[in-house]
């Protein structure tokens, strides 16, 4: 099924259709969030999948079938099954500067930063969907292939960082055939698919953050050398890092930072908080602003750049901060998702019923498809779900930890300089974690 | 040459300080946490507007009896506390009694179960019954497996 040149763009197009009832519920329905297919299914049930199934277990799935890119990609190559043979682009190089994260931190915190109107207002929310398909579709025409993908979306720069955790990859079985492979069908493409669209040359895939998944490379290889594996959850977090990715490490820090502020905003009782989240008054927007990215990009990464610097200090174990700071920020990575997947535990059992609703009445227009429409909201395990969120969250610690203490052994197989190395590190990833399990359950 | 003879499988030693681990997290598990005091009856007005509950934190004992009067301010609410079920829909000018007993210990939401505006599914209040047991033996259980794990990769560099 995966060589199948019809599966990307068909299971792309199954998933356009909600999409497109999503943006249209949005832009025609009713204003009242929980009862409109576009709010309901997107944040509550898409959300919830994403980040509980699809993330921890499967990566970068979600990339394989998204189908924002599709639009866009299907005017690029003049077909939506096949390509016609010439682009319909300009085929321009993103530039070298920004092939990077920093763009896709800079669009999330944008999203977030407005998060509680567009999971509010069904008319944003369709705004935000048809923003994104409109700069996906310009970018296909200006630039080469899913240049969007790689350096742009807001949703796949996460959904990159988190699939580093997950038990499955796309890789070659021996490197080697790929140097001796001349024609290098993976990167140019040949009758059986595309080259890579991700830019990625598969031969030096050693980790799943930049792999879309497209499974082009599956369909390309000529030598039978492409593999999709199962694998030891978190086989990339302790890898070491090429080159300075700070932006790397800032996305770990953001999307852990978010994790914190979104409970304590959403599912707090501060209702001025929640008010100035929704925009109600500017002056209040501009206070919750401030201090969001101050705490995303100030507190948070300063407060881990000293444990870092603490722990080198400690153990003179050779490394600047700055690259230490790279390496051991793969450490917030297992922690990080689990804050997201506890968040939308919550979120989901209690929301979630609006789903049977909004599946028989998407506009709220009174229609009753399947008979559901006057199904009432019943959050689900109310009492249990404390218990299972805390769970959630100490796993990811003691994964964190883990992964920490593996980073550090890299760089001291002796382990003679593991512990304080690691120890102010540990010292970090537990607070946030107390931080988290006092905002769900304290 | 003859083949040595297969060496039976051993079992791992029980060192001091895994029993010291063991002993730690058992306690953490059930060890009793004090707090226990003769049960009170609490009569607490709780208003709703949108898109907030007043008062927004409450704190009580396990036992103790609630009364709740809930009113509204604005348009129809709701209440709907988790863990216990309680589910009650109030009209402006009008209000709502009734009484429970706090017999699980811990954070509970309250939270508007009838939609009343764009920011309801997060118009959210905390009643907190104590001892909250879960959220100090979930810290604790996580401050004790985050000190096992540095101990043991400072003895054995294999983590």
């Amino acid at each position: 099924m995966l060589l199948s040149r019809a599966f990307q763009p068909v299971a792309m197009l199954i998933l356009l259709a909600p999409f497109v009832l999503a943006v249209m519920a949005g832009l025609l329905g009713t204003s009242a969030g929980n009862r409109n297919f576009g709010i309901v299914f997107v944040w509550i049930v898409w959300w919830a999948v994403l980040m509980v199934l699809l993330v921890p277990g499967l990566g970068r799935v979600w990339c394989t079938v998204c189908p924002i890119p599709a639009p866009g990609e299907w005017v690029q190559r003049r077909g939506i099954i096949g390509g016609a043979g010439r682009l319909r682009t300009r085929g321009l190089r993103w530039p070298r500067r920004l092939r990077n994260m920093w763009l896709q931190n800079a669009g999330f915190l944008v999203l977030a930063l407005f998060s509680m109107v567009i999971l509010t207002r069904p008319s944003v929310s369709a705004g935000v969907f048809v923003g994104l398909i409109g700069v996906a579709v310009g970018m296909s025409l200006l630039f080469e292939k899913r240049t969007f993908c790689r350096y742009v979306c807001p949703i796949g720069g996460f959904i990159g960082l988190y699939s580093m955790a997950a038990p499955v990859e796309l890789r070659v079985r021996d490197a080697q055939v790929c140097v001796d492979h001349r024609e290098k069908d993976c990167i140019t493409g040949n009758d059986r698919g595309y080259g890579c669209p991700w830019m990625v040359y598969p031969g030096k895939l050693d980790r799943n953050l930049d792999c879309g998944l497209c499974t082009e490379c599956l369909k390309t290889c000529t030598m039978d050398n492409v593999v999709i594996n199962l694998r030891r959850p978190g086989a990339d977090l302790a890898k070491p890092v090429r080159g300075n990715r700070i932006d790397e490490a800032f996305k770990a820090l953001i999307m852990l930072a978010c994790s914190i502020i979104y409970p304590a905003v959403l599912f707090g009782p501060w209702a001025t908080v929640k008010e100035w989240a929704a925009i109600e008054s500017f002056g209040g927007w501009l206070i919750y602003a401030a201090a969001f990215l101050i705490a995303t990009l100030v507190v948070i990464p300063g407060l881990f750049w000293l444990a870092v610097a603490g722990g080198q200090r400690s153990c003179a174990g050779g490394l600047t901060v700055r690259r230490a700071f790279n390496e051991y920020s793969h450490a917030l990575i297992p922690l990080g998702l689990a804050a997201w997947v506890t968040f939308s535990v919550g979120f989901a059992l209690t929301n979630g019923s609006y789903a049977l609703a909004a599946i028989s009445d998407p506009f709220g227009w009174g229609w009753d498809v399947f008979g559901t429409r006057d199904v009432g909201w019943t959050p689900y395990l109310s009492g249990a779900a404390p218990t299972i969120q805390a769970a959630i969250l100490i796993g990811g610690l003691l994964f964190s930890i883990r992964t920490s203490l593996r980073v550090g052994l890299r760089h001291d197989p002796s382990g003679e300089t593991t512990l304080a190395a690691t120890a102010p590190i540990a010292a970090f990833l537990l607070a946030s974690t107390l931080a988290l399990l006092w905002l769900y359950l304290g | 040459m003859s083949q040595a003879a297969p060496v039976p499988a051993q079992r791992r030693p029980i060192t001091a300080g895994r029993a010291i681990l063991l002993v730690l997290i058992v306690g953490v598990l059930l060890v009793p946490i004090p707090g226990f005091r003769t049960p009170q009856t609490h009569n607490i007005v709780i208003d709703a507007s949108q898109f907030e509950f007043s008062p927004a934190r409450l704190t009580v004992n396990r036992g103790d009896i609630v009364q709740v009067t809930l009113t509204a301010s604005d348009v129809v609410h709701g209440f709907f506390l988790d863990g216990y079920g309680i589910d009650f829909r109030v009209e402006p000018g009008t209000s709502q009694e009734f009484t429970f007993t706090a017999d699980r210990s811990g954070k509970f939401r309250y939270r508007c179960s009838v939609a009343c505006g764009a920011l309801h599914p997060f118009m959210i209040g905390e009643l907190v019954v104590g001892p909250n047991e879960l959220v100090w033996r979930a810290s604790a259980l996580a401050a004790v497996a985050v000190g096992a794990m540095l101990l043991h990769a400072r003895k054995r560099p294999s983590a």
